[in-house]
């Protein structure tokens, strides 16, 4: 009994994350090497099982790699796939810049003040993604805020074109995910000891110094996590260059949903899918690592550290 | 010290024997037990009777296993071998709540959800007792250790000293046959551990609980205990009484985990029993030895029998044993028991004065002095030639 | 501010207001009376009445509200298990897979699991909907809850469910009354986060959902797209809100355990 108990504890879960992820990855795999029909489900061979072997035999051999081929010679993918990385590596890049002196500043800050600079860097994140981008279709379109009040300052006489450009997708990228930035950073620089700063300064390193040879090194697993927190889901990201970016910003994620959605074309869908896949694994396979590895040492430390740096609940 | 025809070392309790009488039943059996970790073994082969009523120590370095023999009497580690037995009862597969046996953690383990009334009740809800009953047998409790006034306090509005009574407290309201008590005393600080030392011994008396206790300090250890067991690498090395243990060390081991001791490596030469000695007093059992750095003769009185010329030794003194003067104060210097060197260091504790000697072949020894006046006239000073001597009753000699 | 140069501070201050003055704007111009989005026409409620007299809309937001109850009792109970599983099954078979696959739905972009959970339930000829939704919401969540209670356990201090034993409770026993109750607080905030994970999501509810269970989330989204209009703000302000007072009442009870977190700690 107590045995069995113990086994369901690991059970359960495990199914199913097994049946809702797992199989669902496969079927995504299965698909992008179908054709499609228009048919109910809009895609052919169909598995049949109750054909026994011979249907198994049937089902692989009708199964192709013309979906990859497609997208491999339409330049519409690779370009999409270009665009999203390097959108996403400046974006990271951007987050970064901006998100360390943040981090660093709240570190540093008074220890009571810190759990309430915390909560204030994740407070934003709690409300809706969707309606913090929507926020920023009123700033930046012509006759926006920011426009209004430039203009109103004088410092412009045109309105500037932000919106459906590039541009607008870098700000409400950075925007979104700077609390994903900030809080791995500031996690790992909480934690490091203020006087290594003081002895690095006491064997004679300038201030700047001290800061390149001992700060960033000691933060680099929180850089790490940090930006693999934001590179991972940016370059898959649908809503902001779908609502920001205008037409002519590609990414996969929207060329994606517009194969998906608008086109019905479901096999070239799950192939974009696989292949968006294949470019992450790397990357998603690092922050299991690093995440793991992270939990580990957070055991061993005892109480402090704590969760993945994503969770909303967390606060010291 | 006693001195006379019978020798007799330091007791807590000198009506309460039970391991010296042979009619005695033990109360807790470890029978051959043994643990390993994978590869490593925690406890090898051990074997150890405890008695009914006793204070008991377990005393070993970090990493000795004396946690891990504690942990498999509570019932959180299964032995690898042999068997435990309490009463006439094989403890084996019984688990940890059903065992008569209660645990003072290290960390004292209070649950922070709960208020220490609640924390002290816990074990008697679990054996279902009358509620009334509870309430009065935690008044008990709190009123042992003096804890009425924080009943309806939350763990983290304890002070350290506080926490560990309501451990105690919490322990001890089952009435448990064997409390366990696991560094109860290392959160404390030094005074008021030595303070809270004296009072678990007034309660374990008061009770008549057997009390096993596990420490690496050894202060802690003499103070408490009626008798000590020092373990080493998983393995009893001596069980006895307090006494015993400093006086009469078994090994190097134990001489030189507990206290300060000097070692010096020698030689039978001849003596004991029926040996001659350079016709000594009589008592029979007198070594003349010879040390093997330099040509120090010894002469020491130890009772043990299986010593035969030749055999390779050491002598060993505890510092507070020695005598230290200047050299030309010696009478004889070069006389048996009598070592020259200079003064290296000094350390004066108040209580105390450490002589660190660096003896003149190298050997740096350790002697303390008791500072029994406020005033030394013309105390010895640093680089000072002096001599260094002791009785031959104050030396062992350890064969390992 | 002792220890916070002047660099650090002018890095708080921005930082602060780059995450709030959007935000601000948001919620300051829902009450404004003049249908122009930029310009400020005086004080008024209106869009809030016609926010609620917006049938769609308030279809919309109660599917959301269930899918979002749902979502975070499943995802609660599965996390915790799971978190469990993590910290106190040591190696059992299949770990590494198990801890990928709690690890890889958080990262993983929202498109491939939408669409990757359309295809299975297509495939098992599945009707979409209210629970397809709830499912899809479930999976991702769970791994959030997961982490956070997982987090919290590492921390827990395992002899205090040794004292329990030791003082006689059974281990069911010891599980009800002393690791929940320990462990509550972060039980609790996953419950919250899986909730506003669900109520948050565009992506996903966008694929798994059919017919007659459309979400708030995908309303706004092609009220937005369409232009948006100031009943949308009005309906930003008050999520804004209820999150805030739910985030406020978060911290508070974070603030207790943390408490007790630090007296078990010393």
């Amino acid at each position: 009994m107590q045995h069995f108990t113990r086994r369901l504890v690991i059970i359960i879960p495990y199914l199913w994350l097994a049946a809702f992820f797992l199989w669902p990855m496969a079927i995504v795999l299965k698909i992008a090497l179908s054709e499609p029909r228009l048919a109910q489900p809009p895609y052919w061979p169909l598995l049949d099982l109750a054909a026994g072997w011979d249907g198994l035999v049937a089902f692989f051999k009708a199964l192709s790699f013309e979906n990859f081929v497609f997208l491999a010679q339409d330049d519409l993918y690779i370009a999409s796939l270009l665009s999203s990385l390097r959108i996403s590596l400046i974006s990271t890049a951007i987050l970064i810049t901006i998100g360390f002196p943040i981090a660093h500043a709240m570190a540093r800050a008074p220890r009571s003040w810190r759990p309430i600079l915390v909560a204030a860097m994740i407070l934003p994140f709690w409300t809706s993604f969707l309606i913090r981008v929507y926020a920023w279709i009123g700033i930046l379109r012509p006759e926006g805020f920011l426009n209004h009040y430039l203009i109103g300052a004088g410092l412009i006489s045109e309105p500037l074109t932000i919106l459906n450009t590039e541009y607008a997708v870098f700000i409400a990228l950075v925007y979104t995910y700077l609390p994903f930035m900030v809080l791995p950073l500031y996690a790992t620089l909480e934690r490091m000891d203020h006087t290594l700063i003081e002895a690095a300064r006491d064997l004679g390193a300038s201030r700047a110094r001290a800061f390149w040879t001992v700060t960033v090194p000691l933060a680099k697993p929180g850089i790490i996590a940090g930006s693999l927190l934001c590179f991972i889901p940016i370059t898959g990201e649908f809503v902001v260059p779908d609502l920001l970016g205008g037409s002519q910003t590609l990414m996969i994620g929207r060329t994606l949903w517009v194969e998906f959605f608008s086109n019905r074309d479901w096999p070239v869908a799950a192939a974009v899918a696989m292949v968006l896949l294949v470019v992450l694994v790397v990357p998603i396979v690092i922050f299991r690592e690093a995440e793991s590895r992270r939990m580990e040492a957070g055991a061993k430390g005892g109480a402090k550290g704590g969760a993945g740096a994503r969770d909303k609940g967390e606060r010291p | 010290m006693k001195r006379g025809g019978v020798r007799a070392v330091g007791a807590v309790r000198q009506d309460f024997a039970p391991w010296a009488d042979p009619g005695a039943v033990p109360f807790i059996r470890f029978e051959n037990v043994s643990k390993r970790f994978g590869d490593q073994v925690a406890v090898a082969d051990l074997s150890l009777d405890i008695y009914q009523g006793e204070f008991f120590c377990l005393l070993g370095p970090s990493g000795c296993g004396k946690s891990t023999l504690m942990r498999m009497l509570a019932g959180f580690e299964a032995p690898t071998g042999g068997r435990i037995l309490l009463g006439d009862a094989d403890l084996a597969g019984v688990a940890p709540n059903r065992r008569p046996v209660n645990m003072m953690f290290q960390s004292y383990a209070l649950f922070p959800h709960m208020s220490v009334e609640k924390n002290i009740a816990y074990g008697l809800r679990q054996e279902g007792m009358a509620r009334d009953a509870i309430a009065a047998r935690v008044a008990d409790m709190l009123k042992l250790v003096q804890m009425e006034r924080f009943a309806g306090r939350a763990p983290d509005q304890l002070s350290g000293g506080q926490r560990q009574r309501v451990a105690l407290a919490r322990a001890l309201a089952k009435r448990p046959r064997v409390l366990l008590l696991d560094e109860p005393l290392a959160a404390l600080d030094k005074k008021l551990r030595e303070e809270t030392q004296f009072e678990l011994m007034d309660i374990q008396i008061e009770l008549g609980t057997t009390f096993i206790v596990v420490t690496h300090d050894q202060e802690e250890a003499m103070t408490m205990a009626d008798r000590i067991a020092v373990m080493d690498a998983g393995r009893v090395v001596q069980v006895a009484t307090p006494g015993v243990i400093y006086e009469q060390p078994a090994s190097r081991f134990v001489a030189d985990f507990v206290g300060e001791i000097n070692l010096f490596e020698a030689r039978v030469e001849g003596g004991g029993a029926g040996g001659d000695a350079g016709g000594a007093a009589g008592d029979g059992a007198l070594w003349s030895l010879r040390a093997s750095e330099g040509e120090t003769a010894f002469r020491v009185d130890d009772p043990d029998e299986a010593l035969a010329p030749g055999d390779a030794v050491a002598v060993a003194v505890r510092p507070e044993k020695m005598r230290v003067f200047r050299e030309a104060e010696a009478a004889d210097a070069g006389a048996v028991n009598t070592l020259a060197g200079e003064i290296w260091d000094i350390g004066y504790l108040g209580d105390w004065t450490v002589y660190r000697i660096k003896l003149d072949n190298g050997r740096i020894i350790r002697v303390t002095r008791a500072n029994a006046t406020r005033f030394t006239e013309n105390p010895l000073a640093l680089e000072e030639r002096v001599c260094v001597d002791f009785a031959p009753d104050a030396a062992v000699i350890l064969r390992d | 501010m002792r220890g916070l140069s002047f660099f650090n501070v002018a890095a708080l201050t921005l930082g602060l207001a780059f995450l709030y003055i959007p935000i601000l704007l948001l919620v300051i111009y829902s009450f404004n009376e003049s249908r122009l989005v930029t310009v400020w026409g005086g004080f008024s409620t209106r869009w809030y009445g016609e926010l609620f007299r917006n049938e769609p809309l308030m279809r919309a937001a109660w599917v959301t509200i269930r899918v979002a109850f749902v979502t975070a009792i499943f995802a609660t109970i599965l996390g915790t298990l799971a978190a469990l599983a993590l910290t106190r099954h040591g190696r059992f078979r299949g770990r590494a897979l198990f801890t990928g696959l709690i690890y890889a739905p958080m990262v993983m972009p929202e498109v491939i699991t939408g669409l990757s959970l359309l295809l299975l339930f297509v495939a098992i000829n599945l009707d979409r909907g209210f629970w397809t939704i709830a499912v899809a919401h479930t999976t991702f969540a769970m791994c959030f809850v997961t982490v956070i209670v997982q987090s919290r356990l590492m921390a827990f201090d395992r002899t205090l469910e040794e004292a329990a034993l030791d003082l006689g409770a059974p281990p069911w026993k010891v599980f009800f009354t002393i690791t929940l109750p320990i462990v509550a607080p972060a039980i609790l905030a996953g419950f919250l986060l899986a909730f506003t994970l669900s109520m948050d999501d565009l992506v996903i509810a966008s694929f798994t959902s059919g017919p007659g269970a459309t979400t708030l989330p995908m309303r706004i989204y092609s009220q937005v797209r369409l232009g948006g209009t100031p009943e949308i703000n009005a309906a930003s302000a008050i999520l804004i809100g209820l999150v805030a007072t739910a985030v406020v009442i978060a911290t508070i009870v974070m603030r207790r355990s943390a408490r007790m977190r630090a007296a078990q700690a010393d």
